[in-house]
């Protein structure tokens, strides 16, 4: 393959590419957002929880794990797209207990952030399967709330490949699958509080909780208080 | 002669929460029984065990929506408490003073302007239809802008303090998240003249209205008990955020006197009936039967020595002297109490806004952890007590909350029995008007009806049927 850049479109805009660059790499390059939860940076390319749906050419693919080609066409945020990516956010807030009012990671918590994004007012089509799961409070410095994971797989991909531990991974099938700690609880696992899987983005929801930092952040100087997630990718378009 | 009736006052109105009064006529219309009854249940004791510690103010301030602040920052003294702080750095304590000063100005605002005002103003026989918050604005535009404006007042310091209006998360164990900066500071001293211009006349208003209806006053739900509320240690004045217990009696003797609030549970014993979801805290030294104590503003004046502001501590003599310094018991009166402390709170905001510490950094203090808090307030409503055990894991293994409404619940029982025999007994034709005057007797104690439900499990809940004729058909218990 070449080295050469060539460019493709994402909503009509040209957007450059260098070759291998999945189609979000190359759209946060270009200061456009394409919605996702369970990519971050840092971190290998999943394709689990499909909310950077895009349509490139026609098809729908994963913008996370894509890789662009020259002359793609690449629909972003058309109505039709969106609407799929709100329904999938609403399952999300439905699968779990998602009590914005009173988790700690209220204003910082990108799910949040992601249903006021795709304007996801309430939810309201799909029934709530209120898990009531333990929470796992052994560690002296880390909890776990799993009532609000998302399995967006975060955890168990930086705790293996960046911290070098194994934490964390998936137990279950279908739906039932949810994240699990490789222990009987966290205190009996290596789970430090400096791992790169307990750091405060690496979790996109309140699920892994620092214990004694919850709500030291005021209201006005959380993360996501004063502007839209995907604002920071955004402004470097201008 | 009647037949038995069963009267029902469901929902009451203008209050916070949902609850209902029950009042049985015997045949010859004489009131046999009047209760209030708190018909919702929240449950929050029981639902908050298992969850960490740092998140407790946050969850349980949603009690109410009227006065969050209350249970936010009662919570938060408890959780200071676990995590072994004693005293909070000046700009901590003092931004939580602050935010308490507006919760309580704009609670009291609410409670006299929106709910209760249309009694006072239009008379409790007014047709019901005027009894609201849009007949006083249209009968008194620039009253009613007052309302809105000292309310709004009220609630801008709480968010300067908290982050947010309602729900917000300033205080957190051991202190504080943010100081007040001095823009925000500037723009509330423009405005404090003005909020205490009118808190002067909300608090002639309602000390007109007192002194102006005196025979009213005196035999309207006004009957001899116990009060208590926290007061400041060193010199016995009116503290709304921090002090220790003390109880007088009926002629003003002291019960409890100078009592670390940490031992509540050596003085205080709640009981439960089958009839309410509300628990009946009585004073243990008095028992059961005579233990039974008011909390609240009025009660706040009874207990108080003096207040530390000079406005509020002139009404505050004025109103003791009315009885010659002995114990006011007369639930109209709460009124004019609630007016000086809205004085009280308009004057210790300006003492607060003039401190540096406001704009200090030293939000947050720490200490040896410890398995067990209590935090004590003073709420609009009264005396606020939370209690909390905390296990290593830092999660909630106990919790008991004892809210201003259930220290009031005998008080207002008393008080909605008092008004039905005055005013019911022997009317044969019982019209909306006098059903109001109940309601008036419970709207004087601003209870929060959705605060005070949580005895899940301790309540042996009875049911009772009546036939037609109010006779006892059956009964059906769930023991506890």
């Amino acid at each position: 393959m070449s080295d050469t850049g060539f460019t493709f479109t994402i909503d009509g805009l040209p957007v450059q590419a260098k070759p291998g660059q999945t189609i979000m790499e190359a759209a946060d390059d270009a200061g456009v957002y394409i919605p996702r939860l369970c990519d971050h940076e840092g971190l290998r390319h999943q394709g689990g929880c499909r909310v950077c749906t895009v349509k490139a050419s026609g098809r729908s693919v994963a913008a996370c794990t894509q890789p662009a080609t020259p002359d793609l066409v690449v629909e972003n945020e058309s109505e039709h797209i969106n609407s799929m990516r709100r329904d999938l956010v609403e399952m999300l807030f439905h699968e779990g207990n998602h009590l914005c009012p009173i988790c700690e990671a209220s204003g910082n918590c990108e799910l949040q952030a992601m249903a006021y994004r795709l304007d996801m007012t309430q939810p309201t089509k799909f029934p709530y399967l209120e898990p009531c799961r333990a929470l796992d409070a052994s560690h002296p410095d880390i909890a776990l709330d799993t009532n609000r994971c998302i399995s967006c797989g975060r955890c168990i991909r930086a705790s293996q490949d960046v911290d070098g531990k194994g934490i964390f991974g998936y137990v279950g099938r279908g739906i039932h699958r949810r994240v699990a700690v490789n222990g009987v609880d966290l205190a009996h696992t290596d789970a430090a509080v400096t791992d790169d899987a307990i750091s405060a983005d690496v979790c996109p929801v309140g699920c892994i909780i620092r214990k004694r930092v919850g709500f030291s952040k005021p209201i006005g100087s959380r993360e996501f208080d004063d502007g839209l997630i995907g604002q920071k990718i955004e402004s470097k378009r201008k | 002669m009647t037949e038995p009736r069963l009267i029902e006052i469901s929902p009451v109105t203008r209050v916070e929460g949902h609850g209902k009064v029950t009042i049985h006529l015997d045949r010859d219309n004489n009131v046999e029984e009047a209760r209030l009854h708190i018909v919702e249940f929240r449950g929050f004791e029981r639902f908050i065990r298992g969850r960490l510690l740092w998140e407790v103010p946050v969850i349980v301030q949603r009690l109410c929506g009227i006065c969050p602040v209350s249970h936010h920052l009662a919570a938060a003294k408890a959780m200071d408490q676990i995590v072994g702080v004693d005293v909070l750095p000046p700009t901590a304590e003092k931004m939580r003073r602050l935010m308490h000063y507006g919760q309580v100005m704009q609670s009291h605002v609410l409670h006299f302007f929106h709910l209760s005002a249309p009694d006072l103003l239009f008379g409790f026989d007014a047709p019901a239809a005027r009894r609201n918050i849009f007949e006083v604005l249209k009968e008194n535009p620039e009253l009613g802008r007052r309302a809105v404006m000292m309310r709004k007042f009220g609630q801008d310091v709480i968010e300067a303090t908290a982050g947010k209006k309602i729900h917000g998360t300033g205080a957190i164990p051991g202190g504080i998240n943010r100081n007040l900066p001095i823009a925000m500071r500037d723009r509330f001293l423009t405005q404090i003249d003005e909020m205490q211009d009118w808190a002067q006349d909300a608090l002639k208003l309602a000390r007109d209205y007192t002194l102006d209806h005196a025979d009213l006053v005196k035999s309207f739900g006004a009957f001899p008990s116990s009060h208590m509320s926290l007061v400041r240690e060193k010199d016995g004045a009116l503290d709304l955020y921090h002090g220790v217990m003390r109880a007088i009696d009926a002629q003003g003797e002291p019960i409890i006197s100078g009592l670390n609030y940490n031992d509540y549970h050596t003085v205080l014993t709640e009981d439960v009936r089958s009839w309410s979801y509300m628990k009946f805290p009585f004073i243990q030294a008095l028992g059961p039967v005579d233990g039974w104590y008011r909390v609240g503003p009025l009660s706040r004046m009874n207990t108080a020595a003096f207040i530390d502001t000079p406005l509020a501590n002139l009404a505050h003599k004025e109103l003791r002297n009315a009885t010659g310094g002995l114990p006011n018991h007369t639930t109209l009166t709460t009124h004019w109490a609630r007016m000086i402390e809205v004085l009280h709170c308009v004057e210790k905001i300006r003492e607060l806004l003039n401190d540096d510490d406001l704009q200090g950094s030293d939000l947050v203090a720490k200490g040896d952890r410890r398995h067990e808090g209590v935090g004590v307030i003073e709420a609009p409503r009264g005396n606020l007590i939370h209690h909390y055990k905390v296990d290593e894991n830092d999660q909630v293994t106990f919790c008991n909350l004892i809210v201003s409404t259930t220290h009031n619940n005998e008080g207002m029982n008393r008080a909605v029995k008092d008004v039905a025999v005055k005013h019911l007994s022997g009317q044969e034709k019982i019209t909306e008007g006098m059903l109001n005057h109940i309601e008036v007797a419970i709207r004087a104690y601003d209870p929060c009806l959705s605060c005070a439900t949580h005895a899940l499990g301790q309540m042996p809940l009875q049911v009772e049927l009546f036939d037609a004729n109010g006779g006892l058909l059956d009964t059906a218990a769930q023991s506890a």
